[in-house]
């Protein structure tokens, strides 16, 4: 295998080698798709983060500033929106599950690749259905609450339409890949051998299967609401307001682990192989990200602890809620016990793995506070959400996106990012994101509430910590994409495989062919076992 | 990999594959309808007063008649998918059209439903029981377009001769397809029409 990836020379471009829109446009390769989702995605994550800057800009001074207070609430709107229905959620999986599942299962391609482009067309059809709402942009929050998001002048239909396509495209990739991970996989590539990256995947896609579809119903309900003057969520036509916020959580939690999972899977990746070590309790991990998956569905109450849900109903949730930590800790002792007397390297994608661990854990941490019932109620809607809303979802998948792309760019661009510049970028993200959200922890427990445009000014210092925060974690992110930017293109060619891992993606040329392997490899072990070529490492019994 | 294998092998492989990803897409589907049975199960405890009141206006004989055609519907696409696996591709494409038939007869007697409420007045935003039935029987009626269009494509595509016993598997996915707009029928039925 490995002479037939060094066989292939550095000016032959692998899949890249076809030119010209059409080559990408119609293209039924997964890598291709993959990578135009990256871009996709990528483009909303600037969009999305210059609002953020802006509303930190805003916020510098308590009283009105540089912006009304309407243009404020569309501002939070579009940044939460975009952040996470164009870029959180679709990120990893569309764009590098995509790329890389077929590959690390031994693949030529997804089970349906027509359905593949098909479902990227219905993902641009919706951000362009989505971006038409900008004609009365939104300010109802990305929760869409009912009844004022019935009532709003904003295009909240068309929003919704746009959000329902996206949706649709979100849920034909889930299928594709449950499909592809049942049955294409290689000759020999058992469950029991299966990447965990794949296994984050596998339980990432179920949810988006199974949850989807509801939150699509409540969009066409709420469209409805606003077209034809049904009445399901306004109490003066015998509606339920509650409904909707059922509806729209059952949807948004289970989706915080589309966001998380897929980035769990990619720091199983990376520890083992910056450790040098197997990994510890590979059973644990998999079956972990199927137990998450499952419990995910049952705590989506906990939003609405002070929306006037039954306590019972709030004590039961608030119990699962806690529940849910559990698989989750595994994963996480399981990644330290990897690590215990590896010899570890701290190259750019572990550095980004151990920044995932760290900013989650504090992210995990201040859950407690929100899940449990009684501190909910103190915090609910205070600025200690809004933080550890960032530490989960920004410090933890977007640090595991940032981990997946140092990780597998010479793999996707045949070329080798900057290690140096790499390391640069992270002091500016790992400081800036610390000064920008862990001052929101502060702000939080002082009391101040969230989504306001004005502010009492005792908390005008601290919001000016975090704006400060936020340019520096600007400038990170800024070097960061300049380095794989440059090198896309500048970039020393990649050998087949830079890191010496294990999966079969490094087992085939950088970057791959278009059908991934000269010949479909057969699998013969699990794909940890570093060390000892026979060592099986924590997995016991097979 | 596959080159070696036999050519029916390959082909038991595809469906099976095509028929996973079809299982999976009508779990999204009873999902996408769950929704508004949950909201039909909220807002009729809210209400059942008035439930009771505005079901008697449906019109039962309409709905009675059209439970009947989406079965026999059912029943059709089954005998092409019958005469396929034998390769019979007439028969194949006689039941495909007779189904066609039969779901534009069932969007008809739905259309003479919808005006006859219209006329009296019986709007989506009448009431919340009106709400749901239109987009219940809405969203059915979407789905039951889509099953025609999907039966129509394969009418062309026997019309080619696309299909022989050993390859048909586009007609097994939309007859399981066809048969899951039915089935959402059937609940549908007794649940607007039948239980006040």
């Amino acid at each position: 295998m490995t002479e037939l990836a060094e066989s292939h020379t550095t000016a032959d471009r692998g899949y890249l080698t076809e030119k010209g829109f059409r080559s990408w446009a119609y293209t039924l390769d997964h890598k291709r798709i993959g990578v135009m989702y990256l871009f996709t995605t990528l483009l909303f994550f600037f969009v999305g983060g210059m609002f953020a800057m802006l509303l930190r800009l805003k916020l510098m001074t308590p009283g009105p500033g540089l912006i009304s207070d309407h243009t404020y609430n569309v501002f939070f709107t579009l940044h939460g929106a975009l952040m996470i229905f164009l870029f959180i959620i679709p990120a990893i999986p569309s764009a590098l599950g995509n790329f890389f599942i077929p590959i690390m299962i031994g693949a030529r391609d997804v089970a349906f690749p027509r359905l593949n482009i098909i479902s990227y067309w219905i993902f641009v059809a919706g951000i362009i259905v989505t971006l038409a709402s900008l004609s009365s942009p939104m300010d109802t929050g990305w929760t869409f609450y009912t009844p004022y998001s019935a009532r709003t002048g904003a295009a909240v239909t068309t929003l919704s339409l746009g959000l329902f396509l996206v949706g649709m495209s979100s849920i034909l990739t889930g299928i594709n890949f449950i499909v592809t991970i049942h049955r294409l996989r290689a000759p020999g590539m058992t469950w029991n051998r299966l990447p965990l990256f794949i296994w984050g995947m596998y339980a990432t896609s179920i949810i988006q299967v199974l949850a989807t579809p509801v939150i699509g119903i409540t969009f066409l309900l709420l469209a409805a609401e606003r077209l034809f003057g049904i009445g399901f969520f306004d109490p003066a036509k015998g509606g339920d307001p509650l409904l909707f916020q059922h509806f729209f959580w059952f949807y948004s939690h289970p989706v915080v682990y589309v966001m998380i999972l897929p980035a769990m899977g990619i720091i199983s990746e990376v520890i083992p192989v910056f450790s040098r070590k197997p990994i510890f309790g590979y059973r644990a991990i998999a079956s972990s990200s199927l137990a998450i998956a499952f419990i995910g569905f049952l705590v989506w109450g906990h939003h609405m602890f002070v929306s006037g849900m039954s306590s019972t109903a709030s004590v039961i949730f608030s119990f699962l809620t806690f529940f849910v930590a559990v698989p989750t800790g595994i994963k996480v002792f399981n990644w330290i016990a990897t690590m215990y007397r590896g010899s570890i390297t701290f190259e750019s994608p572990m550095l980004y793995a151990l920044t995932f661990i760290f900013l989650f854990i504090a992210g995990g941490l201040t859950g407690p506070f929100l899940g449990a019932l009684g501190t909910n109620v103190q915090l609910h809607d205070t600025y200690f959400v809004v933080a550890h809303f960032h530490y989960t979802m920004m410090g933890g998948t977007v640090m595991g996106f940032f981990a997946g792309l140092h990780y597998w760019f010479p793999k996707m661009s045949g070329r080798m990012a900057s290690e140096r510049l790499a390391r640069v970028a992270w002091w500016f993200i790992f400081i800036g994101f610390n000064v920008t959200f862990f001052t929101m922890f502060i702000l939080g427990l002082k009391g101040m509430p969230r989504r306001w445009a004005e502010y009492p000014p005792q908390y005008q210092d601290l919001h000016i910590v975090s704006t400060v925060g936020s340019w520096v974690l600007a400038i990170g992110v800024f070097i960061m994409f300049w380095n794989f930017a440059y090198n896309l293109f500048r970039g020393r060619p990649a050998p087949a495989n830079p890191w010496r891992g294990l999966t079969l993606e490094w087992q085939t040329s950088s970057p791959p062919q278009t059908e991934n392997f000269a010949e479909i490899p057969v699998v013969t072990d699990w794909p940890y076992g570093y060390g000892k070529k026979d060592d099986k490492g924590s997995r016991s019994k097979e | 990999m596959t080159e070696t294998k036999h050519t029916t092998e390959q082909q038991g492989a595809a469906l099976e594959t095509a028929k996973l990803g079809i299982w999976a897409f009508l779990a999204t589907e009873v999902l996408l309808f769950g929704g508004l049975f949950t909201a039909y199960t909220v807002l009729r405890v809210g209400d059942p007063q008035m439930f009771h009141t505005e079901y008697l206006k449906l019109n039962r004989l309409f709905g009675a008649i059209n439970t009947v055609v989406l079965i026999t519907s059912s029943l059709t696409v089954a005998l092409g998918i019958a005469a396929i696996r034998e390769g019979k591709t007439g028969t194949l494409k006689r039941c495909l059209l007779l189904t066609i038939l039969l779901a534009a007869a069932f969007l008809g007697i739905k259309y003479a439903e919808y005006a006859e409420h219209f006329a009296r007045g019986e709007l989506p935003r009448t009431n919340n029981f009106f709400s749901l039935y239109y987009m219940m029987t809405g969203l059915h009626a979407i789905h039951v377009f889509a099953g025609m269009a999907a039966l129509a494509t394969m009418l062309v595509m026997a019309g080619r001769g696309k299909f022989s016993a050993e390859e048909h598997t586009p007609v097994e996915i939309t007859g399981l397809y066809w048969h899951f707009v039915d089935l959402v029928w059937i609940y549908l039925f007794p649940l607007l029409y039948l239980i006040g």
